[in-house]
């Protein structure tokens, strides 16, 4: 069974932030938009190299909304950045008039999301991002796992003509993807091959996953085939499909609520391709989140390594009877 | 200027906002009426664009957006009679397949239109993204024009806008209040008072002009024309026009019945009856 290293811990955030001064300098048509967040995303190395290409909008998420699709009008990639539950919840009514259905190509970066935001608590933890934003027609929806998987999806949405939401968290987290990855978007990353269960899982759960499938193996034999999920809409479904039909039983991994988020997905594409095996969903269980520290917050709600072990214990049961 | 063909197509843009709102049995023709002289000032005699060859980006042109998106019967009729489509498509306004969308959209591909909005208080955002994407283009000379709704200026994200564009000096930018006094549970008075809003577009360091005559064509040119004299200064500049809704038809005017109400057959006819006669053309009634 492969095995994946932690190449150190590294904030999805930064990976971010550093591709985006990458663009910076690749292309001119890149602009960036922040709402007093600068740091929290990185942004300011972009915002010192490209000043005329940088718009420190203030705490005004909607005007910063609007103004990027004005600026996508003149032919530039907007970059809007702020925390996820400001840059969805706060103004959905604006992405969905001025950017979804007047299909404008901006790129609305989300950081912060999920439980993993930690201390500050349920205001800030985004955990119905994913819904909202896949509810959007023609929204292609991002949810990135490590640095180097956001360096590498923020560089890939810049060539992309389309709205895009991408999400990615705040802290350090196993830095365990390829430094020179491709990334395509809407294609799933097969990272583990395995014949019991399918784990179909995205952003910070990957690496949680990784954990789990390893335990899983060493101290029962157990195979898991882990899918790295990063587009969550369009979802690959031939990937998902493929391994089901091998597995038989598949469990999802989110950092969202139940409701709305990936593993409502892939049981719509379950049903709808008759594909009827056991599904088992790790996310939160339709409760708002606390202050706490991350790790902490995930074994809390139920989503963290072990809460996969115990999920697949039980899901391997159903799948025998 | 050819003030008489101004004042024409002023009488023909209200009698194709009267056919089109009566044959939908829906939409918006208060507001509509209100706002013909400014239209027809602002695609006749202000703004230089291209109509034969229609880009998102616009570049090299002036850019309108209209954020109070319903009034989209005058915004349809200036812009078909201004060549962006054939006039005889005006026919189906708010019908199934239809480019004419209730509220303007770009999701069926209407030339002349670049973002949707009926969903109020956004385009003031959108204008001003659009204002710094022409600096960063370069193209100083072009200027980016925008229509609100006096109570539209009750939402937050008006202010936010108004906020950033005084602060960050976007003078390639001219907003225009049509300022009705109506809304749609009453008077802007009874459902929020505005205040002095020249006074508050000040203290938001803009330069506001104030027409109370806004339809009488000539006199919005005018102050269009001043507006445009007023860009380049480092300050957004603001038109508060003064207009009547339901101007042209006497059972219609200053009354907020009509602001999303349709005349029916003998309606129609009267509010025709009442209109100078042009020498345009009616488009023509789909079967």
């Amino acid at each position: 069974m492969k095995q994946y290293e932690n190449k150190g811990l590294k904030e999805t955030r930064a990976g971010f932030g550093q591709a985006l001064t990458f663009l910076g300098k690749k292309n001119k048509r890149v602009v960036a938009l922040c709402a007093d967040l600068t740091s929290s995303l990185f942004m300011n190395q972009f915002s010192k190299e490209f000043p005329e290409r940088f718009f420190q909008i203030g705490i005004a998420e909607a005007n910063m909304i609007g103004i990027a699709a004005g600026l996508s009008i003149g032919k530039y990639i907007p970059f809007a950045g702020t925390f996820a539950n400001f840059a969805t919840s706060r103004v959905y009514d604006q992405i969905r008039q001025s950017i979804a259905y007047s299909y404008k190509n901006v790129k609305i970066c989300a950081s912060h999301s999920g439980l993993t935001l930690g201390e500050d608590g349920a205001t800030h933890q985004s955990l119905e991002d994913i819904g909202m934003m896949k509810m959007l027609p023609g929204m292609t929806v991002i949810n990135t796992c490590d640095y180097n998987q956001t360096y590498a999806a923020t560089l890939a949405i810049a060539h992309y003509l389309g709205p895009v939401y991408l999400r990615f968290g705040r802290p350090a987290v196993a830095n365990f993807t390829d430094e020179n990855q491709m990334f395509e978007i809407g294609k799933a990353v097969l990272l583990t091959e395995g014949k019991d269960v399918t784990i179909v899982c995205t952003g910070h759960l990957v690496w949680e996953a990784l954990e789990a499938s390893k335990i899983l193996y060493r101290e029962e034999g157990i195979e898991c085939e882990v899918i790295n999920i990063h587009t969550i809409k369009p979802l690959d479904e031939t990937s998902i499909l493929k391994s089901v039909n091998k597995t038989k039983c598949v469990l999802t991994a989110e950092e969202h609520n139940y409701w709305g988020g990936l593993g409502e997905s892939v049981a719509r594409i379950l049903t709808t391709k008759k594909c009827y095996v056991p599904q088992s969903l790790v996310a939160v269980n339709d409760v708002f989140g606390e202050s706490g520290k991350p790790m902490e917050l995930l074994k809390k709600y139920n989503i963290d390594c072990n809460s996969i072990i115990n999920r697949i214990q039980i899901l391997l049961k159903k799948k025998k009877n | 200027m050819n003030l008489h063909y101004l004042k024409d197509l002023c009488s023909q843009v209200r009698r194709d906002i009267l056919r089109m709102v009566n044959d939908a049995k829906s939409g918006h023709p208060g507001g509509s009426l209100g706002c013909t002289e400014y239209f027809v000032a602002l695609y006749q005699e202000i703004m230089h664009y291209n109509p034969k060859i229609f880009t998102m980006d616009g570049e090299g042109e002036d850019l309108f957006f209209l954020s109070n998106g319903h009034i989209s019967p005058v915004y349809y009729s200036i812009l078909a009679r201004s060549g962006f489509f054939p006039i005889k498509e005006l026919s189906t306004f708010r019908k199934l397949n239809s480019r004419l969308q209730g509220h303007p959209s770009v999701h069926r591909g209407l030339p002349g239109i670049r973002i949707s909005s009926g969903s109020l208080g956004q385009g003031m955002s959108v204008a001003v993204g659009a204002a710094l994407s022409k600096k960063l283009n370069k193209e100083f000379h072009n200027i980016i024009y925008s229509l609100h709704g006096d109570g539209e200026l009750n939402e937050g994200q008006i202010w936010e806008s108004v906020l950033y564009a005084g602060a960050r000096n976007i003078d390639n930018y001219i907003a225009t209040i049509d300022y009705n006094g109506q809304q749609i549970d009453g008077t802007t008075d009874e459902v929020l008072p505005l205040g002095n809003l020249k006074k508050k577009f000040e203290s938001f360091d803009w330069k506001v002009l104030e027409e109370l005559e806004g339809n009488n064509i000539e006199k919005v040119i005018d102050v269009l024309k001043k507006a445009k004299n007023e860009t380049g200064k480092g300050k957004p500049v603001l038109i508060i026009l003064y207009t009547q809704m339901g101007y042209g038809v006497d059972f219609m005017v200053g009354n907020n019945a009509w602001h999303g109400k349709y005349p029916n057959q003998e309606e129609l006819e009267r509010a025709l009856s009442q209109l100078p006669k042009t020498t345009f053309v009616d488009y023509p009634l789909s079967d």
